[in-house]
């Protein structure tokens, strides 16, 4: 176990800057969710931690040591691979004890972890299998199990459950919350999936484009997005944002209509984010945002409609209630409910 | 088969027989040469020698065998059968596991390892596919008399272990290891040494088996690098010592012995393609790792 802090964290590919200084420290213990879209660097992020891929430009430190130009196996780590990487021609045995063998740990420690690690992951039964005869969750699970008998300093999870079915993911979800639990490994998991982000993580590194945009809880980063970005990436539905031009307090909707806002700047273009889940109908003649539903989409609990901000293009998502009558060509209000209302700069995509 | 009649196959009855009797006449028609030298080398000479030749095994077999290993093609050919015997195993094992070992080692290095002139290295060992052996033989003598590997096992040897087909066909195999599984060896531990033994070296067995095949059978049958490169009767093969045998008059080569010999020069690449059979098939076949 372990802290590991990234200083000013740099990536190139022949000239190419992929990662553009990433900084940050992760204490003892703690479950950070890299997410993003693909392509935006998080696993070549989680890839310099593990030491697959070399360091253009600051530094990593796992525990108090530079870690920089070691190896993998001298970083204490241990890593789970998104196809899982197990060994064809081993058994599930031999395929955790593998890492400790190479280490020359007696033998007895070995069973003995092994062993432990089984019955963490219930996979006693199978430990004489080969990984073809496994199915998907249970090679998810031996994965898990050549990382944990290491007992590393790190846990570094590129992408684990991304190729299991949905059922099976949000059981092997859980089961990792609890085995970070129960372990309290410092732990660096790399996801596309807003979902496994915001339910496991202590803090998100929210990336973008090699930027790290935000780092922060998943509460703060839905409350308070850092950016447009992170607005429009966490959170399901998508959280609406359009431009509107700022004239003293009030804000000029693309409609036309005039909305008074707090916040607004005294003038010029700001970019306004309301999420669908934030929104409240109101009655007619109190200002709001009028909303002419193209569609409704009835979950059951909830209803999801779209429509467009009467007199513009600007599409509008809002979440209404289970019960709710509203249909197609519908003409609502809505406001935005209070303190839920984001603000973001169209030069920078920054809060306001 | 009689219940074949009454299964959904039955309309294709007719179509079966007619396919199974091509694949026996193919059959037949390459195997009868072989059963004829057999055949042959359980008759006497005078039987052979008048034709036509009878069809079935003669009593003369187990004279014929008798007499060629207790010294009949020493007198013929100056070296005893079991010594032409041992020396083909030895070069044909020994061209077979040198080939793995150097094309086993090129393609690691060329797939796994990056360093300057890696795809120049990859070019002049697949360039080389192009040389056959005939093509570079008068300067392979002459480097093999100048170190003076004539009538040597290393001289027969050395020259036929480089092999750019078992390179690439490694190569292919490395290549279809998932670039994680060598990541998760790093991780573990393994170094480059480790993951070879460890990791590739067992996923490649069937691999290597096939390849063992292949190049055994290469070794056992050449002909004209071991006709330069020995002198001496002693360092024959049994190829070679074959050809000797069979002098230009019909009546003075004993064309019993010679069937014999060749029996017994096919026999052992048989021997080894039955025993490794299965593994040969899945290392040509195997496509799923």
């Amino acid at each position: 176990m372990a802290h590991i802090q990234l200083n000013d964290l740099r990536k190139s590919y022949a000239g190419q800057e992929v990662i553009h200084g990433i900084t940050m420290d992760i204490s003892n213990g703690e479950f950070v969710v890299i997410v993003g879209p693909s392509g935006c660097g998080k696993s070549t992020l989680l890839r310099m931690v593990a030491g697959l891929e070399g360091i253009s430009a600051g530094t990593i430190s796992i525990g108090d040591r530079v870690v920089n130009d070691l190896e993998p196996r001298e970083r204490d780590i241990a890593m789970v691979f998104q196809n899982y990487a197990l060994y064809p021609h081993m058994s599930v045995r031999e395929n955790m004890a593998y890492g400790l063998k190479i280490a020359k740990m007696p033998v007895a420690e070995i069973d003995a972890r092994v062993a432990k690690a089984a019955t963490m992951l219930e996979l006693e039964p199978y430990l004489d299998r080969k990984p073809r005869a496994l199915s998907g969750g249970q090679r998810q699970r031996v994965a898990m199990g050549r990382a944990l008998v290491r007992e590393p300093a790190a846990f570094l999870l590129d992408e684990p459950l991304s190729n299991l079915d949905a059922k099976l993911r949000v059981q092997m979800r859980l089961q990792i919350k609890e085995l970070h639990q129960r372990t309290g490994q410092t732990t660096l998991y790399v996801t596309h999936d807003q979902v496994e982000a915001m339910t496991l993580a202590d803090r998100l590194i929210v990336m973008n484009k090699g930027v790290a945009e935000q780092i922060a809880t998943p509460h703060e980063v839905y409350t308070n997005p850092a950016s447009e970005f992170v607005a429009g990436f966490i959170g399901s539905p998508a959280m609406n944002i359009f431009t509107v031009r700022a004239e003293a307090g009030v804000a000029v909707l693309p409609g036309g209509q005039r909305l008074p806002l707090p916040g607004l700047p005294a003038s010029g273009e700001v970019r306004l984010g309301l999420r669908p889940e934030d929104m409240v109908l109101v009655e007619a003649g109190t200002p709001a945002i009028p909303v002419v539903l193209k569609s409704v989409e009835w979950l059951g609990a909830d209803a999801f409609g779209y429509g467009v901000i009467e007199g513009s293009e600007v599409l509008m998502t809002l979440r209404l209630p289970g019960n709710t009558v509203a249909k197609r060509g519908d003409r609502l209000h809505v406001a935005a409910a209070e303190g839920r209302i984001h603000l973001f700069s169209p030069a920078t995509g920054k809060r306001l | 088969m009689d219940n074949g009649t009454h299964s959904p196959l039955a309309a294709r009855g007719a179509a079966r027989t007619i396919a199974h009797l091509w694949m026996i006449l193919g059959v037949i028609i390459v195997a009868f040469p072989v059963y004829y030298v057999f055949i042959a080398s359980t008759h006497s000479v005078q039987t052979i020698l008048r034709p036509p030749l009878p069809l079935l095994p003669g009593a003369e077999g187990y004279e014929n065998y008798r007499a060629a290993f207790s010294g009949e093609i020493d007198r013929i050919g100056g070296v005893s059968l079991w010594r032409l015997l041992g020396n083909t195993t030895l070069i044909a094992v020994g061209i077979a596991v040198g080939k793995i070992v150097i094309s086993m080692a090129s393609a690691y290095a060329i797939v796994f390892f990056k360093f300057p002139f890696r795809m120049a290295c990859f070019w002049l060992i697949f360039i080389t596919l192009m040389l056959p052996v005939e093509v570079r033989i008068q300067p392979t003598y002459k480097v093999m008399v100048d170190l003076g590997l004539i009538d040597t096992y290393a001289g027969l040897i050395l020259p036929l272990i480089a092999s750019a087909t078992a390179t690439l066909l490694f190569r292919q195999f490395f290549m279809t290891i998932p670039d994680e599984l060598l990541e998760a060896a790093r991780v573990d531990g393994a170094g480059p040494w480790r993951f070879f033994k460890d990791i590739l070296w067992p996923l490649s067995l069937t691999n290597v088996a096939a390849i063992f095949v292949i190049q055994f059978i290469y070794g056992w049958t050449q002909y004209l690098w071991p006709l330069l490169v020995t002198n001496s009767n002693e360092m024959n093969t049994i190829v070679i010592a074959l050809k000797k045998m069979v002098s230009f008059a019909d009546a003075d080569t004993p064309w019993n012995l010679v069937m014999v010999t060749s029996v017994l020069a096919i026999l052992p690449p048989i021997l080894v393609v039955v025993l490794m059979q299965r593994w040969f098939v899945k290392g040509l076949v195997e496509t799923e790792k």
